[in-house]
């Protein structure tokens, strides 16, 4: 009995996860709408402000004119790729929503798998989906000046899969309570571009005045964009086993919430 | 009886919110057997899906308890839902994938094997005509499509009791019908027991038994046959240039009592038929039109419960005072 129950939730962590994959790789105008605003970021943003950099801000036609903006793109890059798997991953939990108003939802709860297997698959589905997304973002890595070989891909795959799963379960805590599809969206912007802004994706995170550097340390994504810069540049301010540990935890903590979340529901 | 399907003793539901507490079910005894079509009666609001929800796991009851396929609805939930297979009052497909997808998912999430789904899922398509249409987005369904289609998927795991919630909610007439010779010959081909809900009073007429609901209690249980022949008599109603007159004349006379709305008089007799004969042969009445009901369920609902069954009802006065209001 135990045994084919276990089966049963296995099974349905798969089916769940594989619809929301299924329905990811139709929706191509999505695919590209969610990489055109990481894709300017990097581009505009890292081409501009990689210049501005090097002629110090303002001070017009200072001398060292030239080269200067690939450095910064390249450092950029990692932080634009957990971007990109950041504002996937909180997004996708809006699909719960999605799938309350049309009922869906409902067909889910009813089946026999427990609450923590839908929500498991649902973690899985939505942080593969952002995962995705973010493998599609490396294509760009020439563009940065960052080199990637197989060995950094493989390295950079588990680190962007635990970014994607932690933002995805703490997407999944909050869109677990919210009935409105708006509702989520101010919420979750409300929460997404502290988190970006804070993770050091954009900056050097050292030096920084105390009231920053408190809520850098905060921000859970600090560690993954840490994490994945070590893997493109070999640059770490903290060891790995830090960054992956904190990540882990916090990872952990989202899943439960969004596990009892689930659970208390009809 | 342990052959019942469903079994409720004392199944009470309770629900407070603000400081307030309402009880939505109030004490529901009930058995269905194996096989049968039970129908759940009772305006919006009774309780009906409130009852539905507890049994389906979706609610667990604040008192009472229940059994669905022998299993009970909170001790073995999960074991309660590979049982039984559900139709919501309010569609639940993934509109962005195909029926057939939708289908698929269903059997995988419900634990079907491949080699079953893949017979199982034609079949039932073409039980429910489909066959055609499976491939494409359900997007694009009318709602009796994607109510065919929920049937289709409530049964992929062969359930052994088929939750039916207002099944025909919303469907034309035509679509009702064919609604209908499904659900037949489902219990004929499969013998799964249907329970369903509806406000239909019409649609009724097809169960084996039916239990009426309002305020959230039973207030009645048996065949159609047998709860029509409860209330016993027929409905009357006659249009008079003077109804006041008529219902005094009813009144004094034979002891009946009469209402009277506009020009209509209506009132309950036990041979209508043979009543009117007499009345038409009173002077100075003036009847002008005259309708008999034979007793229908919404006459047992109105005699239990004073009130229709639903307010949008096609009340029988409508037309009546429709045409009272034409000729003034």
């Amino acid at each position: 009995m135990s045994l084919s129950r276990s089966r049963h939730n296995l099974l349905g962590i798969y089916t769940i996860w594989l619809r929301d994959v299924r329905r990811f790789m139709r929706d191509r105008p999505r695919i590209i709408g969610s990489l055109t605003q990481p894709t300017l970021f990097l581009l505009v943003l890292g081409t501009g402000l990689g210049h501005g950099l090097v002629r110090g801000f303002g001070t017009a036609g200072a001398a060292g004119a030239g080269a200067g903006g690939e450095g910064y793109m390249a450092f950029i890059f990692p932080g634009i790729v957990a971007m990109t798997i950041l504002f996937t991953s909180a997004f996708s939990a809006i699909s719960v929503i999605w799938d309350r108003e049309v009922g869906f939802l409902k067909e889910v709860l009813v089946a026999p798998v427990s609450r923590w297997a839908v929500t498991l698959g649902k973690v899985l589905g939505g942080a593969t989906v952002a995962v995705m997304q973010g493998c599609l973002m490396l294509l760009l890595a020439p563009v940065a000046g960052v080199k990637l070989n197989l060995a950094t891909v493989l390295a950079m795959l588990p680190l962007m899969f635990m970014v994607a799963f932690a933002m995805t379960a703490m997407g999944l805590a909050a869109a677990a309570r919210m009935r409105s599809m708006q509702g989520f969206t101010v919420i979750m912007n409300f929460m997404v571009l502290p988190i970006f802004f804070l993770s050091g994706a954009m900056f050097p995170i050292h030096g920084l005045p105390a009231w920053m550097d408190v809520l850098v340390h905060i921000d859970p994504l600090t560690y993954g964009v840490d994490a994945l810069r070590g893997a493109t540049s070999g640059l770490l301010a903290r060891p790995m086993a830090v960054n992956v540990g904190i990540l882990s935890a916090f990872a952990a903590t989202m899943l439960g919430l969004s596990v009892v979340a689930f659970s208390r529901e009809g | 009886m342990s052959d019942a399907v469903i079994d409720a003793t004392g199944l009470e539901r309770r629900f407070s919110a603000g400081g307030r507490s309402i009880q939505a079910v109030r004490g529901v005894d009930l058995k269905v057997a194996r096989g049968e079509v039970f129908g759940f009666l009772g305006p919006n609001g009774a309780g009906k899906s409130t009852t539905i929800n507890m049994l389906c796991t979706l609610l667990k009851p604040t008192a009472g308890e229940a059994r669905v396929a022998g299993h009970d609805v909170v001790r073995a939930s999960h074991e309660v839902r590979r049982s039984i297979g559900l139709v919501f009052q309010d569609p639940s497909l993934d509109e962005r994938l195909t029926a057939r997808e939708n289908m698929v998912f269903h059997a995988m999430l419900y634990g079907v094997p491949r080699k079953v789904r893949d017979e199982r899922i034609p079949a039932l398509m073409e039980l429910v005509s489909l066959t055609e249409r499976a491939d494409d987005l359900v997007r694009g369904f009318s709602g009796g499509m994607k109510r065919r289609l929920e049937i289709a998927r409530g049964l992929l795991h062969h359930p052994v009791v088929l939750f039916l919630d207002e099944p025909t909610l919303g469907l034309d007439p035509q679509t009702r019908n064919l609604m209908w010779e499904y659900i037949l010959r489902l219990k004929g081909e499969h013998g799964i027991t249907i329970f369903m809900t509806t406000h239909y009073m019409d649609e009724a007429e097809h169960c084996d038994r039916i239990a009426i609901m309002d305020q959230g209690s039973i207030i009645a249980l048996g065949t159609p046959a047998a709860l029509k022949a409860g209330v016993g008599s027929d409905r009357v109603e006659v249009e008079a240039a003077d109804p006041g007159r008529v219902a005094g004349h009813l009144a004094e006379r034979y002891g009946v009592e009469a209402r009277v709305d506009g020009a209509a008089v209506s009132f309950s007799v036990r041979d209508g038929a043979a009543f009117l004969p007499r009345l038409f042969a009173e002077p100075g009445l003036a009847i002008q039109r005259v309708e008999v009901h034979r007793p229908t369920l919404d006459d047992v609902f109105l005699t239990l419960t004073g009130k229709q069954i639903r307010d949008s009802a096609p009340d029988y006065f409508a037309h009546l005072k429709a045409a009272a209001r034409g000729s003034r």
